[in-house]
């Protein structure tokens, strides 16, 4: 019979990106004994990824700035269907949880007075992204690795979480695998953070590494947790479009942050031609004007570049659809014209290095070819807005995993932060719960066993299908038939597709050794790639309008009825999921001023920081 | 299109043979996509560790034609297709499969670094030409090609009296950082081991963040051991007016919290 060591903790955190580590430093803090769990080698997971920055309204480059205006372009950027109070949370939190990374040995660029100097972003009224060049993700994450090291972090390097476990309705633990060795974890813990990322790969032009297949939604789906906001997906709009193996690879708003402009083929600026109505009036309408703004004049507005990135995804894919793209079906992004090419080495040096290495294009003289690339999903696992607690005892969810921040779409810079400011909340709340459980609890072994023995099946099915072959398949439709833009005869046939792909990802077949054994972790991936992908199918299907993150051709505008409702996607107990419209929470009447100010000044002068 | 074939270790840490695979390549293709391919195609257990194929993680190093690199940033129009390409995992560390290699030695070694340590009430003020060399340092995507052409790990395998140049480097982006007032030097002696080091620069070569290693963070680093422990002028000195490292430590007292 297949053996298996038995881990015990307080708290697991399963993720060791962003919000994982800051999650297990904050229950470390706590008291909790803490394991982690990660796919990667730790500091290797997504959020190393992350280029432009983190937002928070510090103030240290426009002291108008504060969290009642982050909070109120947050907001608006999502379209409103934010959770308010993660939103206030958030806003109010982000600046000294910044400042703590700081504390403990990140080291942020500097404003001329020595403070922690901020960027202008897509869709932030003031410049707010701390940052460091374009590296921002690193620094995150190794500033965390390094402290949680000095914590004394317990890790279980590259290994795979294969289900949760639970025990009379609470989640108790957690099935995995080491990757290295093929050898089964059962990890016992009173309580378990989700901080699993997104979900990018069941998209075949993504900006998301291997890992982001979706796992901690699967997971937390099949023990009963409601996911929240599903269809809501972000399309950065400039990823790499060429050479064909770098589709999809990460361009950062920071280029347009630092004054990079998108052309069309006949060489005009179409963003001044895309400013959707709710930000009339908000940005620059010539470019002169924009000019003027690149050029440090506080009466300039900002160029439409710095739109938020659901309405520069789409304009871009107008432009190529109407035949102004670009020789590789993108649009031109120029920052060669606008700075010098010292400057462009010095604030944007990854993104020299990989387009020269991997396009041969010199940014500082040449333009840039760029196209929307799946990115990010604002949707996930619902949460409480204090403590990050699922609707199941016991499990917790931060960081990308968790919905209902971001709304229908995320404004650049508002992950990094989300990732600190709500891992620490799970943390602490995770482990506040597990204190208090002093009763006794199972782990099921009758069910370890048959979960070790399903995952083991594909070693034991010589004519089962190759699950690459199956991943790839998942993908491309999911790219088309859900994608950027969606319609309800499409929606539909991807739901026929996903219902045949689930039972084929039940029957793929895989051969050598169980160490290390790519073949047979992309089996198993697949399983929880498509439930995950159903789920998002469904919120896309039941949305019958265009907002954010979710686009439709059959229903284009904004519809009021859809405005003031969140889609809870929930499985039953016969395992269908189902979708169900919910009211917003009401927001109260004090925050509904600030997150409908049309002039901020009234939010700075009357209220003050 | 045209086909390259690849000569790929397959195996574990008993030892392995060199297997050909011939794929169709396509223009702007890296070794990693290759490498995909074959797993893809050819042979699903082909172990390779990546992330996220953009040269920001630091997970695929490899030796390709016998040179340390990423692999997500090597574009096959860049070395010699027209023979077949030689792919084998980092030779410092054993091999767990294939091209995936056990790196756990770097996080054992790097427990011997003392934590970044503020001093106690600083302001936080830092001026952007004060932190661009800890900023370089900082730079380091852990992808551990340096301590894997490190002739003191690679041919000598002191993995235990010697950090190498990645942990060197960490070493240097705390003792450099402005408001840091931990003293390092007495690891970097003993068991950092910093004096293996005779600066051949292989490390500084194969960086793919271009750090400069050794003119920026070892020489400074062996130059602050020798001032500590053997210049028997400096010595003098600070004997009577207290360490180097304490002299730096802002004397300010404003309050931490801004």
């Amino acid at each position: 019979m297949e053996s298996y060591t038995i881990h015990d903790y307080d708290v697991l955190v399963i993720g060791a990106g962003g919000a994982g580590l800051r999650a297990a430093i904050a229950a470390i803090e706590q008291g909790a004994k803490v394991g982690v769990v990660t796919k990667s080698l730790l500091g290797k997971a997504h959020t190393v990824m992350a280029e432009g920055g983190m937002a928070a309204a510090m103030g240290n480059v426009r002291p108008e700035d504060n969290w009642k205006v982050h909070f109120r372009d947050t907001l608006k950027g999502g379209g409103m269907l934010n959770n308010w109070k993660m939103v206030m949370n958030y806003t109010k939190e982000a600046p000294d949880r910044v400042r703590e990374l700081e504390r403990w040995g990140a080291v942020f660029d500097r404003t001329p007075d020595g403070r922690i100097n901020q960027r202008n972003f897509g869709g932030h009224s003031y410049p707010r992204l701390a940052h460091v060049g374009d590296r921002t993700g690193l620094e995150l994450i190794r500033t965390l690795q390094d402290h949680a090291v000095k914590m004394g972090i317990h890790a279980h390097m590259e290994t795979t979480i294969y289900r949760l476990l639970t025990d009379a309705g609470r989640v108790v633990g957690a099935l995995g695998f080491n990757r290295q060795t093929g050898d089964f974890l059962v990890f016992r813990a009173k309580a378990v953070v989700l901080a699993t990322g997104g979900l990018g790969r069941i998209y075949q032009i993504t900006s998301n590494s291997w890992e982001c297949t979706g796992d901690g939604f699967s997971l937390a789906s099949m023990v009963g947790a409601d996911l929240i906001d599903m269809e809501f997906i972000q399309f950065h709009p400039t990823g790499m479009v060429w050479p064909p193996s770098v589709m999809g690879i990460l361009v950062t708003e920071g280029v347009r942050g630092e004054g990079g402009v998108l052309k069309n083929s006949e060489g005009r600026r179409f963003m001044f031609d895309n400013v959707p109505e709710r930000y009339k009036g908000e940005f620059a309408e010539t470019e002169e004007e924009a000019e003027r703004w690149l050029q440090g004049d506080r009466n300039a507005r900002r160029p439409p570049e710095l739109l938020t990135r659901d309405v520069v995804a789409r304009a871009i894919r107008k432009e190529v659809n109407e035949g102004r793209g670009s020789p590789h079906g993108g649009v031109f992004l120029d920052i060669a014209s606008r700075r010098p090419a010292d400057y462009i080495k010095k604030k944007l040096p990854s993104m020299y290095h990989q387009f020269m290495k991997l396009g041969n294009l010199d940014i500082t003289k040449e333009p840039m070819e760029v196209g929307p690339t799946c990115h990010y999903v604002m949707g996930g696992v619902r949460v409480d807005p204090d403590t990050q607690a699922t609707n199941v005892p016991g499990l917790y969810a931060a960081g990308e995993v968790a919905g209902g921040l971001h709304g229908a779409n995320r404004l650049g810079g508002n992950s990094l932060s989300d990732l600190v400011v709500f891992g620490r909340r799970a943390g602490m709340a995770a482990a506040e719960y597990a204190a208090k459980q002093t009763g006794s609890y199972q782990v099921d072994e009758a069910q370890v066993r048959a979960y070790i023995a399903e995952a083991l099946q594909p070693f034991n099915n010589p004519q089962g299908e190759n699950p690459f072959a199956l991943m790839k398949e998942l993908r491309a439709t999911m790219q088309k038939n859900a994608g950027i833009m969606r319609e309800e005869s499409e929606l539909k046939a991807q739901l026929e597709i996903l219902a045949n792909l689930k039972k084929r990802a039940w029957n793929t077949s895989v051969s050598g050794s169980r160490a290390y054994n790519p073949g047979w972790h992309t089996a198993l991936d697949m399983r929880l790639m498509v439930e995950i992908s159903e789920a998002v199918v469904l919120a896309a299907l039941a949305r019958k309008e265009s907002r954010g993150g979710h686009a439709r051709l059959d229903y284009p505008d904004p519809d009021p009825t859809f405005a003031k409702i969140n889609h809870i996607i929930r499985r039953s107990s016969d395992g269908t999921l189902t979708v169900v419209a919910e009211p917003l929470p009401e927001m109260p009447e004090e925050l509904r001023k600030i997150a409908e100010a049309k002039d901020l000044k009234e939010l700075s002068d009357k209220v003050g920081a | 299109m045209s086909t390259v074939t690849f000569r790929v270790f397959r195996g574990d840490r008993n030892g392995g043979e060199l297997k050909d695979y011939t794929i169709e390549v396509q223009e702007g293709m890296v070794v990693l996509d290759a490498i995909h391919q074959i797993q893809a195609e050819q042979a699903p257990d082909l172990a390779c560790r990546w992330n996220c194929k953009a040269g920001k993680c630091g997970s695929c190093g490899a030796e390709v034609n016998g040179k340390p690199t990423l692999m997500c940033m090597t574009r096959l129009d860049t070395i010699d297709t027209s023979k077949p390409v030689t792919v084998r995992p980092m030779k410092t560390f054993p091999v767990i499969r294939d091209l995936a290699t056990d790196v756990k030695w770097n996080y054992e070694a790097n427990k011997k670094i003392k934590p970044f340590t503020p001093a106690p009430n600083t302001d936080w003020i830092m001026f952007q030409e004060d932190v661009d060399r800890v900023q370089e340092f900082r730079k380091c995507i852990e992808c551990f090609l340096c301590q894997n052409v490190c002739h003191v790990l690679r041919e000598h395998d002191e993995k235990t009296g010697f950090i190498g140049p990645r942990l060197l480097v960490r070493t240097a982006s705390l003792e450099m950082h402005p408001l840091d007032v931990e003293n390092r030097l007495d690891m970097l002696k003993n068991e950092g081991g910093i004096g293996y080091c005779n600066i051949t620069k292989c490390c500084t070569e194969v960086c793919p963040e271009h750090i400069h290693i050794t003119d920026n963070a070892i020489i400074p680093l062996k130059e602050r051991v020798v001032d500590e422990y053997y210049d028997p002028i400096l010595g003098f000195f600070r004997r009577l007016f207290g360490s180097k490292k304490q002299a730096q430590a802002p004397s300010s007292g404003q309050a931490a919290d801004d």
